[in-house]
């Protein structure tokens, strides 16, 4: 060994010093990525060759699309008049004039002002809760608007939605009165029970009775005429709205120690989650009816929606599980050793981390009901992808055509799965704070 | 010995009130068949610095983490400033409002900044007005001496700056007692010093403590007693100088010499 180097004294700190360039450019790259090694030259010339067959496939029937056109025959003659006979093209001229149809369905045509206004308010309604830097004030439009776009898609009197919230002024009074009087549990319970019985047995009479005295009113839209993307759309939203509270308390109701709380939840979730959404929809539309008093009109948009709604809040409840899960033990019991109570521990502690944490699960489950809403055709409803669809194509006009409805349709469900999923990503980099 | 202690302080002039902060009698846990806690007796009074050591397992933290009900004993009574410790809701978080506490990992809250985790609790549980809370925080933050780190998040902090924080989180809900359940363990060496400095300050401000540690420098820097805990049981108690010197029990003889043997 050599003692010259088995003593050693820094006399002098080294500097920082960037790293070494790679050398940059475009055949560098290619080589590191595309051709590394013989069998990665291969896959990648393979590659290439599969996304050329499929363009070429596609590429000349897309460019002779035809956008103006009556019927499906027009349409064809057109194309063998511009490209020549035997070739084919594609008719989006279908999309064109069937539109109104994909966007209302069977709405009628003159109250087509409504549902677009609906969905306009909708946004303003889920702007403040998607981007924090809007004004807060606005929240509180958020939280009306589930009344104010009941009452323009279905229309009837005012006094039904204005009832209706009414109910959950009513929860928060009565949560409000017994707190101090008989605490948290059953505060608790008041909040749930006392609505439900408003609307159960007083909100109807209360309602006939402010419109008998003040009658303000929209003319009535049965939900059988609704379809298309207002039928997706209505479904899709009012699912995730009520989708996520329901699962969060699902999912502390599974972490309870309150015995009958905790299976509860369990019992729950798993039956649900057990029976495919086809299976509910069906008791939704046929079931139910011969469970409930002869001649009870119960909507069957808002059966769907219940099924829905308790559909999703399943798999969310077990998203949000795992994210508590996640969680360590020091968090909640740094919770407890300042004093703060259950619920403030899991509001202000504990859901904002595992909700951060449960993110894509989340968004994931968004996407499946925004998507799962087209089986609403088997209940008889009129989902933009196979309702609205077989309605065009069992018309004399549009016989025949198969791919651009589809095509149509997937294009537009696509566009807002893909910006759930885009949102979900900028949410995640925004919770972001373990800056290592 | 821990070279941590930058200066020395007399325990003995710091002044112990006779007033009784916490009492606990005939006190036992099971943590299911296993009797951790067996038949403890304490009474620590308003002003007292208490270290309890003892190897692992024996229940110490068990033991401090009683007197905020983070675990619930079976038998016996403890009675944290004149409250009783039953399974009454309310009783337990104004008692934990009371008492601070403060954990081996820190346990910061990582989706706040440094100081939305100190005005945290004194905004929802004391209903302090949000200026007041910022006000009192930026003061403690001050007083640990990392005020620059306020608009921080925690994972930005190095483990000492953290547990600095944690301790001025706990002193923003103004406890009349501090718990601490091995603060220094799970910090690297040059880190220790900052946080037992922090500590020791708090001591000479005559605040009750009671500290799980095993830094026996800072048992005889500032401890009025030593509590060594074996088997779930207190095996020996006495002055810091006494303690050190002349330990009576076979137990306590043979984990000095363990600890302080190198």
């Amino acid at each position: 060994m050599n003692t010259s180097t088995s003593t050693f004294v820094r006399t002098e700190m080294l500097p920082e010093q960037s790293p070494p360039l790679t050398e940059a450019g475009a055949v560098k790259w290619v080589r590191e990525n595309l051709f590394s090694s013989v069998l990665n030259g291969i896959l990648t010339v393979l590659g290439v060759a599969v996304v050329a067959y499929i363009i070429v496939g596609i590429a000349p029937w897309l460019s002779r699309s035809v956008w103006n056109a009556g019927s499906l025959s027009e349409c064809r003659q057109i194309i063998a008049a511009t490209w020549g006979e035997g070739v084919t093209g594609a008719c989006w001229a279908v999309i064109r004039e069937r539109w109104p149809q994909y966007l209302f369905g069977f709405y009628p045509s003159h109250l087509y002002w409504r549902p677009v206004l609906a969905f306009a308010l909708l946004v303003v309604a889920v702007a403040p809760v998607l981007f924090d830097k809007l004004p807060r004030k606005m929240l509180w439009f958020s939280l009306v608007y589930p009344a104010v776009g009941f009452w323009l898609l279905w229309g009837g009197s005012v006094w039904v939605p204005v009832t209706a919230l009414a109910g959950f002024a009513i929860g928060y009074a009565a949560a409000k009165l017994i707190q101090p009087v008989a605490g948290t549990i059953l505060a608790t319970i008041a909040a749930v029970l006392a609505p439900v019985l408003w609307w159960l047995f007083l909100a109807g009479p209360v309602a006939d009775a402010l419109h008998s005295i003040m009658p303000i009113a929209l003319q009535g839209v049965r939900s059988r005429e609704f379809g298309g993307f207002v039928l997706a759309f209505t479904i899709g939203f009012t699912g995730i709205a009520f989708s996520l509270p329901l699962g969060v308390m699902l999912a502390l109701g599974r972490q309870s120690d309150m015995f009958i709380v905790n299976k509860l939840s369990v019992g729950f979730i798993e039956f649900i989650r057990g029976v495919p959404l086809i299976t509910l929809l069906f008791t939704a539309s046929l079931l139910l009816n011969y469970f409930l008093p002869p001649g009870t009109d119960f909507d069957i948009i808002l059966r769907v929606i219940i099924m829905v709604v308790l559909f999703a809040a399943a798999y969310i409840a077990e998203v949000v599980r795992g994210g508590l899960a996640a969680l360590p033990r020091g968090q909640y019991e740094a919770a407890d050793a300042l004093g703060l109570d259950y619920w403030k521990a899991q509001r202000l502690i504990i859901m904002p981390q595992a909700l951060k944490i449960s993110i894509p699960g989340i968004v994931s489950t968004f996407i499946g009901l925004f998507k799962d809403t087209t089986l609403v055709v088997f209940v008889g409803l009129l989902d933009p992808l196979k309702g609205i669809t077989d309605a065009v194509r069992a018309s004399t006009d549009w016989k025949g055509i198969y791919w651009e409805p589809y095509i149509f349709v997937g294009a537009i469900f696509f566009l807002f799965c893909f910006g759930m999923s885009r949102y979900s990503m900028y949410l995640e980099s925004k919770l972001k704070t373990d800056h290592r | 010995m821990s070279e941590a202690i930058a200066r020395q302080i007399d325990p003995s002039q710091m002044k112990v009130s006779d007033e009784v902060a916490i009492q606990i009698s005939q006190m036992n846990k099971w943590y299911g068949t296993f009797h951790v806690l067996r038949d403890i007796n304490m009474t620590v009074n308003r002003g007292e610095r208490i270290v309890i050591c003892g190897p692992s397992g024996s229940g110490k933290s068990t033991l401090i983490r009683c007197i905020n009900r983070l675990e619930e004993h079976q038998q016996g009574q403890i009675i944290v400033d004149g409250t009783e410790l039953t399974s009454d809701l309310k009783n337990i978080d104004k008692v934990r409002s009371e008492v601070g506490m403060v954990f081996q990992h820190f346990n910061l809250f990582p989706h706040l900044t440094i100081l939305e985790n100190l005005t945290l609790a004194p905004i929802w549980v004391r209903k302090t007005p949000k200026a007041e809370a910022i006000e009192v925080a930026m003061h403690y933050l001050r007083k640990v001496k990392i005020p620059e780190q306020a608009n921080k998040y925690p994972g930005q902090l190095s483990g000492g700056q953290q547990q600095r924080v944690a301790i001025a989180r706990s002193l923003c809900m103004k406890p009349r007692i501090m718990l601490f359940d091995e603060p220094t363990s799970a910090l690297d060496p040059e880190m220790i010093k900052e946080v037992l400095d922090t500590m020791i300050e708090l001591a000479e401000e005559g605040m009750t403590m009671l500290c799980v540690t095993h830094e026996m420098g800072f048992a005889q820097a500032v401890a009025n007693r030593v509590i060594f805990m074996d088997q779930g049981q207190i095996v020996e108690q006495n002055n810091p100088k006494e303690f050190f010197n002349n330990p009576q029990s076979d137990r306590t003889k043979l984990f000095l010499s363990q600890i302080l043997g190198h």
